[in-house]
């Protein structure tokens, strides 16, 4: 196991390597100049992008920026001289002259908001789909099992920005059970019924989404599993109905969500675009998307690493997990 | 009165094409200490009949009628309408099966010990110690070396050979008055069954229980078994002591079963001989005989093959103890 984790995680840091690199070539590739966009896009004083391109090392070679990128992650950077210094401490992913701040101090700042998000939607979507799931399969082609499928239709069929407006238009425009959102994150320890009004709607937007993916996957999984050999052999023991559906079904049709769901949560860290831009929250998605608008060059290559770090450390957790739960999977690891 | 008389089970499942009458009046009787092989080709009605015995059928896809008692320890009991409660002490104590695949019928995620374990404690209030002794002394029994280490051992850490041994163990140790065997050594190496059905013969006769022993290998049921059902479309049409049934099989559908068995004496370069043609539909059973559209004797019958195709015959015995339901009335084949 410990030799097998080591490896792996060596693996996962040169993996690492490879899509950093990959993605800081957009720097060399991409027909813009990185200097020129610095001061916006109506602006073409060739004064001020030289002086940019220096202070933000644009005028060396791709390699020798990439090297000093890499040296920046571990050490921090500085940039420019004199006056106008400006230090971002480690883990310095650049500095970004559209939002005026170091990278990292903008992720540092939306991350919260996005893992809030992921987490609480996850929870709930986790709650519902499991739970619809299992009560579909249990009561297979009666009432709860048609009421789960008009559910799973009409998740699976809504986008998730639809679903957010209408809750939007409904909860916060009609009924008024919900303040507008102001476009302003309250961390849970500063307020928490706060933290709660702003994430509620945001949650139950993804999670519905999710959770009909989830439901559908659960009930096939436990109708499968309840005809497997061993399921009837639980059964000829003369165990009950109920030890027979928690303790030995759901064991083993619950077990490949772990890696559904580890990899669904990674993709939503990386940024809920649709889910963060209706409900106005400053987490990773939105600054993303304001990034590819404003190209600020900094941000894309920082979210891009960041969401392919979180994918790969994911991918690694849920491999550790599955081994703890499935026995086979142990030894052969 | 036997240890166990089935007389008349009829099973029904009703689907969208028709009713399909998967065990068509069926009648016998075990005894204790006896083994009975039920022997036919898949769709036969075999493993339905035995499903029906331990109430493992679905209330709601099936329809079964008949009656089939039980005299055992728990008294005289009707299996077939039996209440789930009640059926579900019995399942695992006083009837206990095996199954065909070893690979798959075991769960898992447990490890033997505790499923040897669970199944001892849903029938008796003890301390886990003493199951844990016990689920020992089962493994011991059939042949498992280092059985207190090999408790905590997973299904997929054994040979094929030593799982079937596991869910044998299982499914003695509640020391139960009849054991069903279904197709016990089918996914086995031919070596792996001899040894398989020596240990289950040997159980046998220490454990005084009666045995039905499901199968579609006729070279199994000769060592095994001490009486022959012959089985197909749902029909008992052949029962016997398995010497008077390999002597003389009286039905055409045995004599080509027992003709279809390869063999080392029968000569360099002859070609094995198959029963031609496919099992009847069990929706729209024909009116006479079900074997008839197959069958090379219809030429024989007193009244020809019309009388095969339009009347279906008795189950007649013949001679004492050897039944058969043919027009041919004991003729030699």
């Amino acid at each position: 196991m410990i030799n097998y984790l080591a490896r792996r995680i060596a693996i996962s840091i040169a993996i690492l390597f490879a899509v950093s690199f990959a993605v800081y070539l957009i720097f060399a590739i991409l027909p813009f100049d990185p200097a020129a966009l610095t001061c916006g896009k109506s602006c073409n004083d060739p004064g001020i992008i030289e002086a940019n391109r220096k202070r933000l090392g644009y005028d060396l070679p791709i390699w020798t920026q990439y090297l000093v990128f890499l040296k920046g992650l571990f050490l921090g950077r500085t940039f420019g001289e004199g006056a106008a210094t400006i230090f971002c401490p480690a883990p310095s992913f650049g500095y970004s002259f559209q939002e005026h701040a170091c990278v990292t101090n903008s992720i540092l700042e939306a991350l919260p908001v996005t893992l809030s998000l992921a987490i609480g939607a996850l929870v709930l979507w986790l709650i519902m789909g499991v739970g619809l799931g299992i009560v579909a399969a249990r009561y297979r082609g009666r009432a709860a099992d048609t009421g789960s499928t008009i559910f799973v239709l009409i998740g699976t069929s809504l986008p998730t920005f639809l679903t957010g407006l209408l809750l939007l238009v409904f909860v916060v425009v009609k009924w008024r059970i919900l303040p507008y959102p102001s476009g302003n994150y309250t961390p849970l320890f500063e307020n928490p019924l706060e933290w709660l009004n702003t994430m509620i709607l945001p949650w139950i937007t993804l999670a519905f989404a999710y959770a009909a993916l989830y439901t559908r996957f659960v009930r096939n999984a436990v109708i499968e599993t309840l005809s497997e050999d061993f399921i009837r052999t639980a059964r000829a023991k003369g165990l009950s109905e109920k030890v027979v559906l928690r303790k030995h079904t759901l064991r083993a049709a619950l077990a490949p969500l772990t890696t559904m769901a580890g990899l669904d949560f990674a993709g939503l860290l990386g940024g809920a675009i649709l889910t963060e831009a209706v409900f106005n929250l400053p987490g990773l998605g939105r600054l993303s998307l304001g990034a590819v608008v404003d190209f600020d060059l900094p941000i894309i290559v920082a979210t891009t690493i960041l969401a392919a770090t979180i994918v790969i450390f994911m991918n690694l957790l849920v491999d550790v997990l599955y081994a703890f739960i499935d026995p086979r999977v142990r030894v052969a690891a | 009165m036997s240890f166990l008389e089935v007389s008349d089970l009829r099973v029904e499942f009703p689907t969208s094409d028709g009713l399909v009458k998967a065990v068509d009046g069926v009648t016998f009787a075990v005894e204790r200490g006896e083994t009975l092989a039920i022997v036919g080709e898949s769709g036969s009605g075999k493993t339905v009949t035995n499903l029906a015995l331990m109430g493992l059928l679905s209330k709601r896809g099936s329809r079964i009628s008949g009656s089939a008692i039980m005299k055992g320890d728990a008294g005289n009991l009707e299996l077939i309408d039996l209440a789930d409660v009640q059926m579900r002490k019995i399942r695992g104590k006083n009837i206990a099966m095996i199954f065909q695949d070893p690979m798959s019928s075991l769960h898992p995620y447990y490890t033997i010990g505790d499923q040897i374990i669970e199944a001892h404690q849903v029938h008796n209030e003890v301390d886990i110690e003493v199951s844990t002794a016990r689920a020992i002394e089962l493994l011991e029994m059939v042949g498992i070396p280092d059985a207190a280490n090999r408790l905590k051992a997973f299904p997929h850490q054994f040979s094929g050979g030593m799982r079937q041994r596991v869910m044998i163990a299982m499914a003695l140790v509640n020391s139960p008055e009849l054991l069903i065997a279904d197709e016990p050594t089918t996914a086995l190496d031919v070596t792996v069954q001899a040894q398989i059905l020596k240990l289950l013969r040997e159980l046998q006769s220490e454990l005084k229980m009666a045995i039905i022993l499901i199968t579609h290998d006729l070279g199994v049921v000769a060592g095994a078994a001490d009486r022959v059902n012959v089985m197909y479309a749902g029909k008992i049409v052949e029962s016997a002591p398995v010497g008077g049934l390999y002597a003389n099989p009286l039905m055409p559908y045995t004599h080509g079963l027992l003709a279809s068995i390869p063999r080392m004496d029968r000569g360099h370069g002859k070609r094995l001989s198959a029963i031609a043609g496919q099992p009847p539909s069990l929706i729209a059973l024909p009116a006479g005989c079900a074997f008839a559209p197959r069958c090379t004797f219809t030429e024989r019958v007193a009244g020809g093959p019309d009388r095969c195709k339009s009347a279906m015959p008795a189950l007649t015995e013949h001679t004492p103890g050897h039944f058969a339901r043919c027009h041919l009335e004991g003729a030699t084949l």
